[in-house]
């Protein structure tokens, strides 16, 4: 069991380390994930939110809705480790 | 079964006097520190989440020191249901809110018809409103996930093993 | 030959991501006790946050926050800022991970009060025999 799971390991990271050879060098500013969406955030996020942290501008208002959805999931997680755990006074 | 603060006390082995001086000088700056996370957020790294955690972990502090019953008496269960509630609330309610005035879900410029400001610095003030939401919320959730786990769901001293006697009547 | 090392280098930080990776799913799926199979999820979470973080990089980048006044008037190069959104997006993750360990952390402080175990296959033995 031990050597199948180490296999499977060994089979994934293969498979993942010869998908490397296709990604962008790294601190390439010229690699898709740099060429996208992100210029405009950079570009423009100050000049249309007033916030230079573009971190917060984009998870605020870029971004919102998927923050909000975010603490729906601590929130609902918050409320099933009560659910799980909490006793009532009598147990 | 829920135990006094006094019977709590008692049932630490020793009181440490100067874990308990530390942490009582200690937590009000962090609350501080985290409060300036927070509010800080637009201008350097930082946030609600963030914010949030660490105002958690001043309480949760507070609780390893004195015991759970003790941070419960500095911040009752009550109100910390209630403010997990209102942090969620706040966040969901000015979306909302955005929608109603007119402007798209989550569109903080829609807000300037409460306040006529430039709506671009209403989008900053939105998102300001939203990270002390989340802050609350993370709060607020990071304490209850620590009193239940630490207690395992009585709220108590949470020393005893509740949990082993109830396995052998399981078994 | 040189051709390889040279590939290797300029790609070493994904081999550091994948080693971690295959560190936390072996530990998921070969350790038979709950908790180290969560540890094994959180390393595994840490590679995929490393590599996120990472492909936004850029050399010579500074961190993405600006200087307001010079940001309006569009003095902005994107070659010196680093790219926000992949710490936007990993952000998300880690507070999505932090409620998982949570609940999952609840979850087996549950069974062991039901079992009085956290090893895998002792539970089973004794679901077998209930």
């Amino acid at each position: 069991m031990k050597s199948l799971a180490l296999l499977a390991t060994l089979v994934t990271g293969a498979l993942l380390l010869y998908g490397t050879a296709d990604f962008a060098a790294w601190g390439d500013p010229q690699s898709p994930p740099n060429r996208n969406i992100s210029v405009h955030y950079v570009e423009q996020a100050v000049k249309e939110t007033h916030v230079p942290n573009i971190v917060t501008a984009v998870l605020g208002d870029y971004r919102g809705y998927d923050t909000m959805f975010e603490l729906v999931v601590i929130y609902s997680a918050g409320m099933a480790v009560m659910g799980i755990l909490r006793r009532r006074e009598d147990q | 079964m829920r135990i006094s603060v006094q019977e709590a006390r008692d049932r630490i082995p020793h009181h440490d006097i100067i874990l308990e001086t530390t942490v009582r000088l200690m937590v009000p700056f962090i609350q501080l520190y985290g409060l300036y996370v927070i509010v800080h957020g637009h201008y350097s790294p930082g946030g609600g989440f963030q914010g949030g955690v660490i105002l958690g972990a001043s309480v949760i502090l507070f609780a390893l020191a004195f015991g759970l019953p003790a941070s419960q008496e500095y911040l009752s269960e009550g109100t910390n249901i209630l403010m997990a509630n209102a942090g969620a609330l706040i966040f969901t309610g000015i979306a909302v809110l955005c929608a109603l005035l007119g402007g798209m879900f989550l569109d903080y410029s829609a807000l300037v018809k409460i306040l006529p400001i430039d709506p671009i610095s209403w989008r900053s003030h939105g998102i300001f409103l939203v990270e002390v939401g989340v802050g609350m919320g993370v709060m607020m959730i990071m304490i209850s996930i620590y009193w239940d786990m630490a207690s395992a769901g009585h709220l108590d001293e949470g020393l005893h093993m509740a949990s082993a006697s109830q396995t052998d009547k399981v078994l | 030959m040189e051709d390889i090392a040279a590939h290797i280098m300029a790609k070493y930080n994904y081999w550091i991501y994948v080693v971690l990776m295959m560190i936390g799913f072996y530990a998921m799926i070969g350790k038979r006790n709950l908790v180290k199979k969560l540890l094994g999820m959180n390393i595994f979470q840490t590679s995929i946050i490393l590599f996120f973080i990472s492909t936004g990089a850029k050399k010579g980048g500074s961190i993405p926050i600006l200087d307001k006044y010079a940001a309006l008037q569009g003095a902005v190069d994107v070659n010196q800022v680093v790219n926000p959104l992949p710490h936007v997006l990993m952000l998300t993750a880690i507070v999505v991970g932090v409620s998982v360990t949570g609940v999952a952390l609840a979850v087996m402080q549950r069974i062991y009060r039901k079992y009085g175990t956290l090893e895998e296959d002792e539970i089973l033995l004794k679901i077998e025999n209930e």
